[in-house]
C-alpha cells in the first residue's frame, strides 16, 4: 500500500517536472502553447527545418496522448498529409493503395491511390532531434515500465549525444530502477570519452551513484592486461576510479548489513508471529502447548482453503484468511482446553506430553483430510515483487508485510491484554486464581478464552507462514521448538522479551548464516540459547517474583 | 529396604513385575536362539529370523525406556532429547561396523568408508580413528552419551534448570544435534547415515548365528541395566532421587547437593541408552540422523508413560507394547497410528498416570494406601 | 571479614540485611543476633519479611546488602542450600514438606545426620544407632505407629510434625522453624510448642509464628518484624505493650 502512495507521489513529480520541462530546448520562442491541432497543421505547412524542429519541440511539451505516435510516424517518413486539402493523415498500406485516417478527427477516408497523399519531409537533423525527443517522451511517461524500457535502450546504445537529454531526465526522475539504468548509461557514454578531463569529471559524477555496473565498469577500469598495461591508461583517472570504486563498495557493503538486516527482522517477524501466541499460553498461562505448530498449520490451511473458496478474490484472500484462521484455531485451541488441558492445570509435564499427542492426531488429521503433499498458497500479487530502494538495496514486498503484520499484531495483543476487561481478567486469574474467582470471574471460561487466544494468534501466524513457506502437514513442526526458544530466550509471561528475543534471534541467524551456512547458524543459535538458559534460567526479560517460581 | 550389596534375589524380593520380566528375559535369551537355529522351519515351534530382528530391536527400546524411567519415573527428570543418546551410542557402534566393512565397500577403498570417498575425501577424519577397534568403540558407545550428557547436565542442573524447561532445552539439544548430524561435512554419512555393515567381530551380520547371539546379548543387557536400575533406586541414592522429584527444595535444605544426584543419573541414564543405540544398530543395520528427531525422543516418553513410570518394569512393558502395535499398525493400517498414537499420549496423562502397570495394581490390591500420583509436581515449600 | 564484634556466643549474627524485589523492601536492614542455645520467636504481620529472613539465612536468596554471619565467622552467603544445611541449619517450610512417596522412616532415614555425597548414597548402609534414633524421634514426634506408612498419608499437622522430626534427627545446631502450629488443633500446638522448648539449649532455634497462645507457651525472647526490619524485642508482655507495635497490629 505505502508503496504505492509512494510512486503516486513520485508520479506527481515527475508530471510536475514535465510541464515545466524546459530544460534542454534553447530557444523557445513561442509565447503561447500551441494545441496539438495547431501543431499538426503547422508542420505540415512549415518549410524551413529550423521550424520544424520548434514545432517538434512544442509537441514534445504538450499533454496529449496522440504525439507519441505522431513523432514516431514523423521519424520513420510515414507521417502523411492528403495533398488535396492537407489534411494529416495516418496511413496503412492496402494493395490498392493507402487507408487514410485523419489524424486529428479519427475519421476513416477510404482507400485512395498513393499520388493522393504526401510525405511530411524530413532530414538528418530532424532525425536526431526525434530520436531524442522520443526517447524523452518515453522517459518522461507515467508508466514506470516504460521509462524503465526507454532507459533500457538507452543504455544499450550509449551515445554522447544523449548526455543533456539523460542529465535533464535524471534530475526529475524519483524512481530508483530508472534512475540507476540512466545512471549507468552516463557513465558508459562518460567514460568512453576520448578526453582524460571528461573521464576525471564522470568518474567525479560517479561518485553519489549507488549501481552495480557502474562499479563493474570502475574496476574494469583498473584491470591489468598480460602485458602489465591497464585499460585505463591515465593515472590519475585510475586513482580517481580507484577511490570512487572503494567509496562505492563501502556504501554498498553499508547497505548489504541493511539488506541482512532486514532480512534479520522478517525472520525475526516470522519468529515472533509463531512464538507470540505460545508466549499467551505458556508465558501467561503456563500451559506448555506443543501442538501450537498445528494451531499455525491450521491456519495456513485456512488459507487455503479460503482460496480454494474464493478463486476469484485471490488478492483479498490474506484479508479473508486472517480473521478465519484466528477462529479456526482458536476454536481449536478452545476445544483443546476444553477436553484436555483443563484436567491438567499445574501439571506442566503431562501437558507436554497430552499436547503432543493431540499435534501428533492434528497432523494426521490433515493429512488425511488434505493428502500429505504440500499444498500451493498463491500470493497475491501487492505481496509479490520488491522494493527498489536505491541501487544497492531492494526489498521484497512480502518481507516488509510481514515485519509491519507481525507489530501489527503484537501491539493489537498487548492493547487487548492491558486495555480490555477481558484482558484484565484474563491478568487476574493468571495472577490470582482464587481471588479472581472470588470477584466473580468465571476462571473457568477465562482460561478456556485465553487459550482460544494463543490459539487464534497461532493461526494468524499461520496465514503468514502460507505466503513463505510450503503448506503441508509439517509446517508446524518446523516452528514449534523455534518458537519455544523464542519465548524462554525472551523471558517467560513477557510480550516485550518475546519481542525481543525474536528479533534479536531472526538477526542473528542471518548474520551467523553467511559465515557458517544457514544450518550451521541455526545450529549456533540452538546452542547459544541453550548455553544462555544455563546462565539466565528464566530468560531475559523475566518476571521476578514468588508466583513464577517453582 | 536397604539394599547395599549388589544381589539379584534380595533386590527382586519386593519386586514381583522385575521378577516376572527377568524370568521372561533369561528365558527368551535362551530359548529364542535355539528355537531360532536348531528347530526346523517347517516346525510350528520355530521362530523366524525375521521375528528374532524384529523383538531384538524391541528389547534395545525396551532399555531406552528403562533409561528414561530411571530419570523421569524416580528423579523428575523429563529428557525430551534421551534419543539423540541412543542415536550417539549407535553412530559409535555404526562407525566400528563402517571400519569392518574394509575394502568390501563399493569403491572398494580399504581406509575410507563408500560417502567419504563418494565426498573426495583423502584421508579419515580424526574423530574416526580408533573405530576399528571393537573395544575402543565400546568405550565410546558408553563415554559419547556419558560425556555429553555430563557436560548438558551439569550446566543445566547446576543453573536450575528444571521442570519443563529441561524439556524444551533437551529437546533443543536432540535438534540441534539431528541439524549436524544431516550436514555431510561432519563426517557421519549426512543424510544417508551409516549403513551396508558387513561384519561384527568376524561374524556376518546377515547369519542366523550372528542375528541370534545379538538377539540374547540384548535380552541379557536388558536384563543387566535392569539389574543395575533396580539397585540402585533401592539404594538410599534412589531414595533421594524421588525426594527430589517429590520435593526438590526439602532435599537440597536437608543438606542434599541435588544437581551432583541428578548429573550422576542423568549420565548413567545416558549411557544406558548408548548401549540401547549401540545393540540396535547392528540388528536393524543402519543409522541416520532420523534417530535424532525430536518425535523419537518423545516417543520414548510415552512407552514409559503408558507404561507406568517409576516402576522399571512399567517402562520395559510399554516400550514392548507400544512399539508392537506400531508395528502392527503401521503395517495394517499407516493412516490410523499417529491418531493411535497421539490419542495414547492423551489417554495415559489424562485417565492412565500410572500407566497399564497402575491398572494392574488396582485391580490386583486395595490394600496399600497410595498418595495422589505421586510423580506429578514437586511439592515446593515456599511462601 | 572482622568478626571480633561479634558476641562470643553468638551463633547466629544478621546484620544490616536488605533484600528487594523489583524494587519493593522484603528487607531492610535488618539485624537480629541468636546466641547459641537461645530460643527467638519472631512475630510480625503478614508480608513482614518473617519468611524472606529464612531465605537468605538458609541460602535460598543472596541479600542485596548486610551480612549474615553463622557460629564463629561462616559468611553464610556465600554458601548455597545444600552446604548451608550441612554447616548445621536445618529449616521447616512454612508449608510443611515432607517426601510424600516415601515412607515416615525413609523420611527420616534421608535426614539423618550424616553424609551427603553421590557414592556414600549409593552405599549407605543405616547403622543400629541411626536406625534407633529414628525409632526414637518417631516417638518423639508422636508418630511410631505410622513408620512404615508413606508420608503422603499424613495429615497436615502431622507433616509438620515429621517435617520437624527431619530436623531433629539432621541434629543441626540452629534450627529455622517457620510457623509449626499452622493447621494443628491446641492439643497439638501445645505438644509442639513443648517439643520446641525441649530442645532448646542443645540447639538454637528460631520460630516464627503467628499464634500469639503458642509463643506465649513457648516463653522466650520475641522479636517483633516489620516491613523487613525489627520493630521491637524483648519479652512478650513488654512486646505487646509496645506502642509502635500496637499501631502496627492493630492501627491501620
Ligand atoms: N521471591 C519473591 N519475589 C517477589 N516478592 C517476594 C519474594 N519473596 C517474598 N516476596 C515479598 O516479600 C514480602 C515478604 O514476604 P514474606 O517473607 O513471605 O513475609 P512473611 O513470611 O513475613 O509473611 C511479601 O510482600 C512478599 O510478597
Ligand atoms: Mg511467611
Amino acid at each position: 500500500m505505502r508503496y504505492y502512495l509512494k510512486t503516486l507521489a513520485f508520479m506527481c513529480l515527475a508530471l510536475i517536472g514535465l510541464c515545466s520541462q524546459v530544460s534542454f530546448s534553447q530557444e523557445q520562442n513561442f509565447a503561447q502553447t500551441l494545441t496539438f491541432d495547431q501543431i499538426t497543421e503547422q508542420l505540415i505547412t512549415a518549410k524551413q527545418t529550423k521550424q520544424k524542429t520548434l514545432l517538434i519541440e512544442q509537441l514534445a511539451a504538450i499533454d496529449d496522448e496522440r504525439k507519441q505516435l505522431l513523432l514516431e510516424d514523423l521519424q520513420q517518413g510515414s507521417f502523411y498529409y492528403r495533398k488535396e486539402d492537407k489534411r494529416p493523415v495516418y496511413i496503412t498500406r492496402e494493395e490498392s493503395g493507402y487507408a487514410l485516417t485523419d489524424v486529428l478527427s479519427g475519421e476513416a477516408y477510404g482507400v485512395v491511390k498513393k499520388t493522393t497523399v504526401r510525405k511530411v519531409s524530413i532530414n538528418n537533423t530532424l532525425r536526431k532531434q526525434l530520436r531524442t525527443v522520443l526517447a524523452w517522451v518515453s522517459l518522461s511517461d507515467e508508466d514506470v515500465d516504460i521509462r524503465l524500457g526507454a532507459a533500457t535502450e538507452l543504455l544499450k546504445s550509449p551515445d554522447s549525444a544523449n548526455i543533456e537529454l539523460i542529465k535533464s531526465v535524471l534530475a526529475e526522475e524519483k524512481n530508483p530502477a530508472v534512475k540507476v539504468v540512466l545512471q549507468q548509461t552516463l557513465a558508459v557514454i562518460y567514460l568512453a570519452s576520448e578526453v582524460e578531463s571528461e573521464r576525471l569529471v564522470a568518474i567525479a559524477d560517479l561518485e553519489e551513484i549507488q549501481n552495480k555496473e557502474v562499479m563493474q565498469i570502475l574496476a574494469n577500469m583498473l584491470e591489468q592486461n598480460e602485458a602489465g598495461e591497464f585499460s585505463e591508461p591515465s593515472e590519475k583517472v585510475r586513482a580517481a576510479a580507484e577511490s570512487a570504486l572503494n567509496g562505492m563498495r563501502s556504501e554498498e557493503k553499508f547497505y548489504s548489513v541493511v539488506e541482512n538486516l532486514f532480512f534479520g527482522l522478517s525472520l525475526g517477524s516470522v519468529l515472533l508471529l509463531a512464538a507470540v501466541g505460545l508466549a499467551i499460553t505458556f508465558g501467561v498461562m503456563g500451559v506448555i502447548n506443543m501442538a501450537h505448530g498445528e494451531m499455525i498449520m491450521l491456519g495456513a490451511y485456512t488459507t487455503y482453503v479460503i482460496q480454494i473458496l474464493m478463486p476469484n478474490y485471490i488478492e483479498m484472500s490474506l484479508l479473508i484468511a486472517i480473521p478465519a484462521a484466528f477462529l479456526v484455531s482458536g476454536m481449536f485451541g478452545i476445544i483443546i482446553e476444553r477436553t484436555v488441558i483443563r484436567h491438567l492445570y499445574g501439571r506442566p509435564l503431562e501437558t507436554l506430553l497430552a499436547t503432543f499427542g493431540i499435534s501428533l492426531v492434528l497432523q494426521q488429521m490433515v493429512r488425511s483430510v488434505f493428502s500429505p503433499l504440500n499444498k500451493t498458497v498463491i500470493t497475491p500479487e501487492w505481496m509479490s515483487g520488491s522494493m527498489q530502494i536505491n541501487g544497492f538495496l531492494s526489498l521484497t514486498n512480502n518481507r516488509f508485510y510481514i515485519i509491519i503484520f507481525s507489530l501489527i499484531v503484537l501491539l493489537g495483543l498487548i492493547f487487548l491484554l492491558k486495555k480490555t476487561f477481558i484482558g484484565l481478567q484474563m491478568r487476574a486469574v493468571t495472577q490470582n486464581r482464587a481471588m479472581a474467582n472470588s470477584m466473580g470471574i468465571r476462571s473457568n471460561w477465562v482460561d478456556a478464552l485465553t487459550f482460544g487466544l494463543g490459539s487464534g494468534i497461532a493461526g494468524i501466524a499461520g496465514v503468514a507462514l502460507s505466503q513463505l513457506t510450503n503448506v503441508g502437514p509439517n509446517l508446524g513442526q518446523a516452528y514449534i521448538i523455534d518458537s519455544f526458544m523464542v519465548v524462554v530466550f525472551g523471558g517467560v509471561g513477557n510480550l516485550f522479551g518475546t519481542f525481543f528475543a525474536a528479533m534479536s534471534l531472526g538477526v542473528a541467524n542471518k548474520f551467523i548464516e553467511p559465515m557458517a551456512g544457514a544450518v550451521l547458524g541455526k545450529i549456533i543459535v540452538l546452542v547459544f540459547i541453550i548455553l544462555f538458559i544455563q546462565w539466565r534460567p528464566r530468560g531475559l526479560f523475566a518476571l521476578k517474583g514468588r508466583f513464577v517460581e517453582d | 529396604m536397604t539394599n547395599t550389596a549388589f544381589n539379584p534375589r534380595s533386590l527382586l524380593a519386593s519386586d514381583v513385575g522385575g521378577r516376572r520380566l527377568l524370568m521372561v528375559l533369561l528365558a527368551i535369551a535362551i530359548f529364542v536362539p535355539i528355537l531360532n537355529l536348531a528347530v526346523p522351519e517347517s516346525s510350528v515351534f520355530h521362530v523366524s529370523t525375521y521375528t528374532v530382528s524384529l523383538v531384538g530391536k524391541y528389547l534395545c527400546l525396551a532399555l531406552l525406556a528403562l533409561a528414561v524411567d530411571l530419570i523421569w519415573g524416580y528423579c523428575g527428570i523429563l529428557s525430551l532429547g534421551h534419543g539423540a543418546f541412543f542415536a550417539l551410542g549407535g553412530y559409535a557402534m555404526g562407525m566400528y561396523l563402517m571400519r569392518q566393512i574394509g575394502d568390501r565397500g563399493v569403491y572398494g577403498n580399504p581406509e575410507l568408508p563408500d560417502f567419504m570417498v563418494f565426498l573426495n575425501w583423502q584421508e579419515l577424519p580424526w574423530y574416526w580413528s580408533g573405530f576399528e577397534s571393537f573395544g575402543f568403540a565400546m568405550l565410546m558407545v558408553l563415554l559419547v552419551p556419558g560425556i555429553l550428557a555430563f557436560i548438558f547436565g551439569l550446566l543445566a542442573f547446576r543453573s536450575r534448570v528444571t521442570g519443563v524447561y529441561f524439556s524444551i532445552i533437551s529437546q533443543a539439544l536432540t535438534y540441534a544435534l539431528l541439524l549436524a548430524f544431516f550436514r555431510n561435512d561432519m563426517g557421519f554419512g549426512g543424510n544417508n547415515g551409516l549403513t551396508d555393515f558387513k561384519d561384527i567381530l568376524g561374524f556376518s551380520l546377515q547369519s542366523d548365528a550372528t542375528r541370534a547371539t545379538l538377539f540374547s546379548l540384548t535380552a541379557i543387557a536388558l536384563l543387566l541395566s535392569y539389574l543395575l536400575c533396580r539397585w540402585i533406586v533401592d539404594t538410599k541414592l534412589g531414595r533421594v532421587l524421588i525426594a527430589i522429584r517429590d520435593a526438590e527444595s526439602r532435599t537440597r535444605f536437608t543438606g542434599y547437593k541435588v544437581e551432583y544426584f541428578k548429573v550422576f543419573v542423568f549420565v548413567l541414564s545416558a549411557m544406558i541408552a548408548g548401549v540401547a543405540g549401540a545393540l540396535y544398530v547392528p540388528q536393524v543395520g543402519i543409522i541416520n540422523p532420523g534417530e535424532f528427531s525430536p518425535l523419537n525422543s518423545i516417543e520414548i516418553v510415552v512407552w514409559v508413560a503408558i507404561g507406568g513410570r517409576g516402576t522399571l518394569y512399567g517402562a520395559v512393558l510399554g516400550a514392548l507394547l507400544v512399539n508392537y502395535a506400531k508395528t502392527y499398525f503401521t503395517g495394517a493400517m499407516p493412516e490410523v497410528w499417529l491418531f493411535m498414537l497421539g490419542g495414547l499420549f492423551v489417554i495415559s496423562t489424562i485417565y492412565l498416570p500410572k500407566g497399564v502397570v497402575g491398572v494392574f495394581q488396582k485391580f490386583k490390591s486395595k490394600v496399600a494406601v497410595e498418595p495422589d500420583d505421586p510423580s506429578i509436581q514437586s511439592k515446593e515449600a515456599a511462601s | 571479614m572482622t568478626v571480633s564484634h561479634i558476641n562470643d556466643d553468638a551463633i547466629l549474627y544478621v546484620n544490616g540485611v536488605s533484600k528487594s524485589f523489583d524494587g519493593f523492601k522484603a528487607l531492610n536492614n535488618l539485624s537480629l543476633i541468636l546466641n547459641k542455645g537461645e530460643m527467638r520467636a519472631i512475630i510480625g504481620p503478614n508480608g513482614a519479611g518473617k519468611t524472606t529472613m529464612m531465605d537468605v539465612i538458609t541460602g535460598k536468596l543472596r541479600p542485596d546488602t548486610g551480612e549474615v554471619i553463622f557460629g564463629d565467622n561462616i559468611d553464610l552467603t556465600k554458601y548455597d542450600e545444600a552446604e548451608i544445611a550441612n554447616l548445621g541449619i536445618g529449616r521447616k517450610f512454612q508449608k510443611p514438606t515432607v517426601i510424600e512417596s516415601l515412607t515416615l522412616f525413609e523420611n527420616l532415614e534421608l535426614a539423618i545426620a550424616g553424609h551427603r555425597s553421590v557414592f556414600q548414597a549409593l552405599f549407605h548402609k543405616l547403622s543400629g544407632e541411626q536406625t534407633d534414633r529414628i525409632d526414637e524421634v518417631l516417638d518423639l514426634v508422636a508418630l511410631p505407629t505410622r513408620r512404615n506408612e508413606l508420608a503422603g498419608a499424613l495429615s497436615h499437622g502431622q507433616k509438620q510434625w515429621l517435617e520437624i522430626g527431619m530436623l531433629l534427627v539432621q541434629n543441626p545446631e540452629l534450627l529455622l522453624v517457620d510457623e509449626p502450629a499452622a493447621g494443628m488443633t491446641d492439643a497439638e500446638t501445645e505438644t509442639t510448642a513443648e517439643l520446641l522448648k525441649s530442645i532448646t539449649g542443645k540447639h538454637s532455634v528460631v520460630v516464627v509464628e503467628h499464634d500469639m497462645d503458642f509463643i506465649k507457651a513457648l516463653d522466650t525472647t520475641v522479636s517483633v518484624l516489620h516491613e523487613g526490619s525489627t520493630l521491637a524485642e524483648g519479652r512478650l508482655e513488654d512486646v505487646q505493650n509496645n506502642e509502635r507495635v500496637i499501631e502496627v497490629y492493630l492501627g491501620r
